[in-house]
Order: C-alpha cells, then structure tokens, then sequence
C-alpha cells in the first residue's frame, strides 16, 4: 500500500491549482483592462485630431463627433474597459488593480510617439523604469489578499 | 481654483473607486459573463446596483473637475495630481477594504506614482 507521502505526489503534467488559474485569468484580465483603456483613449485621441472640429458650448457639434468612426470606436472601448475594470476590482485588490494598470500610461506614450510624432524626453524614460519597476513589485505580490477568488 | 478642482478631482476619484472595489466584491462577476453576448446583460446588471451608478457619478464628476482643471492650468501640473491618488488609494484600501498592503505593494504604488509624475514632465 502506498504510503501517504506518495500520494502526494504531483506530477508536472498535473493540471494547474484552482487558485493559479484563478491568478492567470486575473493577469488576463489586467492585460484587457489596459489594452481597451490604451486602445479606447489612441481611438479618440486618432478621431478628435483628424475631425478638426470646432467644439463650442452647442451639444449638436459633441452628439456628431460621437458618430464619427474613431471616436465611435474609441468609445466602444472605453465603455468594455469600464465594466472589465469593474470585474477586475471584484476579483483583484483595489491596491493592487491601479498600479497593475498604470502600464496602460507607458503604452500611451509610445503610441503617441510612434503615432503623433510627440517627443519623449529623458524625464519620460525615466517616469516609464519607475513605473515598470512598480509593476514588477506589485505583480510579485498576492492579486485579492480579502478573500472570495471567484473568478469564473 | 486650481486647488479646489485638484480637491474635486482627487476626492471624486478616491470615491468612485473605493466604491467600485467594494460592490464588486460583493457580487463578482464570472468570466462567462464577459463574453460578447452577456455584455448587455452585465451592463443592466451593474446599472441596477446603487453604489456602482453613485460610483460612475463620482467619475463623471471627476472627468468634468479634471477638463476644468485642464483650463485652468497645464497638462504637467494635471496628470501628476492624479497619481497622487494612487498612493492615496492605496492607503485608504489598507485602512477602508482591509487590504493587505505590505512592503513590496507600498513600494510599487509609490513607484508608479512618482512614474506618473515623472511622465507628465
């Protein structure tokens, strides 16, 4: 009879643990928010540049920029990154959730470099390490330390 | 001016997320859920849950406090007010939602704050 010990064996091919799946769709989950926040804002940003509209106090000239292409995308994916944050904050800690995101500040400087020719100082580069590095410290710590890992 | 749309801004935001955090973690959503065809029935779903509609009041509030800001002063003095909210959250999460906050996390949201700051020069 095999004693208790063996039993407890795990192989490596062993599906993974409920809580490091849990852990994986939180990460997932973290990568969406910041791409349909990065994505949403580029999508504006795109459609107000290239609209060249007068926007006055009249809420006609707001109602017909909404319908343009970019922005109605732009909008379409902000509103996707308002209800996935929204998941994200059930599943994940609050303090963990706004610097996990914050890369989401990095990205946009790039795509307004690469897409708007905008410049990136030095003091950008180095407020780009601080954030990554901040990144980097919060990923290495637990997503949801309230209890309750429900995520699907 | 400047300073009280900062308090607006920073308080709003604190609000709105603290809120947000709270409720969702009451009743979390399953991943199913996010799949294209439940979104408009997550959507109804949320709208019908009183923190998370008095949630996005405070952001609109704050989106609203922010473009006033943005005519008041400059984007490098703006967007570093917002990660100051950051650190903020931070703590009140420690203290409101009884968040485990330990070392190696404060070090991150300091260092994402000062980032935000130091990108917005």
């Amino acid at each position: 009879m095999p004693s208790g010990r063996a039993l407890a064996h795990v192989p490596a091919s062993n599906p993974p643990s409920p809580t490091r799946r849990v852990d994986l769709k939180t990460k997932l989950l973290t990568g969406f928010v910041v791409c349909t926040n990065v994505l949403g804002n580029f999508s504006m940003s795109w459609g107000m540049k290239h609209q060249n509209a007068v926007l006055g106090l009249s809420p006609i000239a707001y109602i017909r920029l909404i319908f343009t292409p970019w922005v109605l995308l732009g909008t379409a994916l902000l509103i996707l990154w308002l209800l996935s944050r929204m998941t994200l904050l059930g599943w994940a800690d609050l303090s963990y959730v706004l610097p996990a995101t914050s890369i989401g500040y990095v990205l946009s400087a790039v795509l307004g470099k690469v897409f708007f020719g905008e410049q990136v100082t030095w003091e950008r580069w180095l407020g780009t390490g601080f954030i990554v590095i901040g990144i980097v410290c919060v990923g290495l710590t637990a997503a949801n330390t309230t209890k309750r890992e429900t995520a699907g | 001016m400047k300073w009280l749309m900062v308090a607006i801004i920073v308080g709003s935001t604190v609000l709105a997320d603290l809120l947000q955090s709270y409720e969702m973690k009451r009743h979390v959503v399953a991943v199913e859920d996010l799949r294209p065809g439940r979104l408009g029935g997550l959507l109804r779903g949320l709208a019908r849950r009183g923190p998370l509609v008095v949630a996005v009041f405070f952001m609109a509030i704050s989106f609203f406090a922010f473009m006033k800001l943005l005519s008041v002063a400059d984007l490098s003095f703006a967007v570093p007010v917002t990660a100051a909210s950051v650190a903020l959250e931070t703590l009140l999460a420690r203290l409101v939602l009884r968040e485990k906050v330990g070392a190696l996390r404060w070090a991150g949201a300091l260092s994402v704050a000062c980032g935000v700051a130091l990108l917005a020069m």
